[in-house]
């Protein structure tokens, strides 16, 4: 099982009313994925070499006063910043790499759950109810968003563990499926150097792909080369900062279902999940085919 | 006059209606059943065991009209996963498309969908009759056993894979043939069944348009020479 979620939003109206849209299409996949659940919403990039940074801490009591705090003595002090429970996000003129370094130096218990101009993840161990009125799902606005409610199967239950992954900088992915080759994949992308944060196999999935696309390869053709390599039952949707993407394996036994509006491009494993969209009875709904590629860009 | 008695799931659980549609219909029984609603909801209509009319206004879920007995169910919009499921009698016509394994492993009665199929129409189909005024996706009429697949657009991959004793016609164009699965010449009685279920369903092709499609049965006996190699 498992249930993905996708709501890509045309129109200023719609972006402002993401949140509101996007929360009951997740909470309806719960019953597809009731033991974690997670999403990735993306936000108009940044601009003068600004990022966005989200972390994750194990408790949700972390003093994340004192981690802003010795962040700010460290970097620059005009970040701006936002705390949710184990969620923090803050943005920064910071670079990646000095912001890993400091982390693993100084609060290695803190995960960096998300980089880039545009992204912002929550994921985390609960019904996706809890976690839409933990984390205020209604209230997140931005210009597209993928979700996911995870019943595990493969790896265990933890936030880590929790879709979407991401992988460089405005990618992110959620799955329906499971892989059978992670192990070998993982093992091939971490001798050229990629480190992995948890055994699950939709990680290895999203690394490779990002693996591909940092070696020069567009999306579409990272997915293309995935074809021949990711062993398994999958439908992927993915999102960057300008688009959704979608492909399902070639035997399509996980579900997807799509509808269009001049509104909206909405993505669910079920029509259940879109039934109650605005002008939904007017969308084109249709279900995407085996090894296409579905691209939506903004 | 038919009796119409209305239900609408936006205020009912899918459960309260389908313990009224398999205990309540009464005798003689509501003639015809309307449904509101379905937002794409699973099982509705599910375990049907009498003779009964019941329309479902809109785009209903998984499972619709599984294990259907007597009753003649119309979905008003498009179905999810296996509608018509394990199908014994009666009819289910899908007024829209129809997603994975539709009529998987009907036993009998006559399933139409006048939309496309995705993957996997008629998958172990053992009696039922299908009638598709679309196209159907890869690996439909695997293992099936029994029954008939009229498929008036076009098949997707591997149509017929390990196919037994159903016969299916295809009117458009087929991706490719699946293992034992060959194309047999259209006979006087092959015009007739195609012609009776077109008129069942009410589409109008010409029956001598349609290829016949039958097992070549050579994957009834294990043959160990064959080395997987079908």
């Amino acid at each position: 099982m498992c249930g993905i979620i996708g709501l890509l939003a045309r129109s200023d109206n719609y972006r402002a009313r993401l949140g509101e849209l996007v929360t009951p299409m997740v909470t309806c996949m719960g019953t597809r994925g009731p033991d974690s659940a997670g999403l990735a919403v993306f936000h108009t990039p940044l601009e003068n070499g600004d990022r966005r940074y989200g972390f994750f801490h194990a408790n949700d009591q972390f003093d994340w006063s004192m981690f802003q705090n010795d962040f700010r003595s460290q970097f620059d002090g005009q970040s701006e910043w936002r705390t949710c429970e184990s969620h923090a996000a803050l943005v920064s003129s910071a670079t990646p790499v000095q912001l890993k370094r400091w982390l693993q130096g100084s609060y290695p218990a803190v995960h960096l759950l998300s980089v880039g101009k545009s992204i912002e993840v929550y994921k985390d161990e609960g019904h996706p109810q809890q976690l839409a009125d933990r984390y205020q799902f209604t209230s997140l606005t931005g210009s597209h968003v993928i979700a996911h409610t995870r019943m595990a199967t493969e790896s265990t239950v933890s936030p880590a563990h929790a879709h979407p992954f991401t992988a460089g900088e405005d990618f992110c992915l959620v799955h329906n499926g499971s892989l059978s080759n992670p192990n070998s994949i993982r093992r091939k992308l971490q001798r050229k150097g990629i480190h992995f944060e948890t055994d699950n196999d939709t990680e290895a999935g999203c690394r490779f792909l990002e693996w591909r696309m940092s070696e020069g390869d567009t999306l579409e053709e990272a997915i293309e080369a995935s074809f021949s390599v990711l062993d398994g039952f999958y439908t992927f949707l993915m999102a960057t900062a300008d688009r959704l993407v979608l492909v399902r394996d070639a035997f399509a036994c996980k579900p997807a279902v799509v509808a269009e509006t001049d509104d909206y491009v909405a993505v669910a494993s079920e029509f259940r999940s879109l039934a109650h969209l605005p002008d939904i009875e007017s969308a084109t709904v249709f279900e995407p085919l085996p090894e296409e590629i579905y691209s939506w860009q903004l | 006059m038919a009796t119409v008695t209305q239900f609408d799931l936006a205020t009912m659980t899918v459960r309260e209606l389908n313990q009224y549609l398999h205990h309540e219909l009464g005798e003689p029984a509501i003639e015809q059943v309307e449904i509101a609603n379905p937002d794409g909801l699973h099982s509705i209509a599910a375990g049907m065991d009498q003779e009964v009319a019941i329309e479902i206004r809109g785009h209903a879920g998984y499972f619709t009209a599984g294990m259907n007995k007597l009753a003649h169910v119309t979905i008003h919009g498009n179905v999810g996963w296996s509608v018509a499921e394990n199908m014994m009698s009666g009819t289910v016509r899908v007024k829209g498309h129809a997603s994975e394994c539709a009529g998987a492993s009907g036993q009998g009665g006559l399933l139409v969908i006048e939309g496309n199929t995705s993957s996997r129409c008629g998958i172990s189909l053992k009696g039922t009759d299908i009638v598709v005024g679309g196209s159907v996706g890869h690996f439909s009429a695997f293992m099936a056993q029994a029954g008939t697949m009229v498929i008036c657009g076009d098949a997707g991959h591997h149509l017929g894979d390990s196919l037994y004793e159903a016969t299916l016609y295809v009117h458009g164009s087929i991706a490719s043939l699946g293992a034992d699965a060959c194309e047999q010449p259209m006979e006087p009685e092959d015009l007739q069944r195609v012609a009776t279920l077109l008129e069942k369903a009410e589409l109008e092709y010409d029956p001598a348009s349609f290829k016949r499609i039958g097992s070549a049965r050579q994957l009834y006996h294990w043959n160990a020479d064959a080395g997987q190699e079908y």
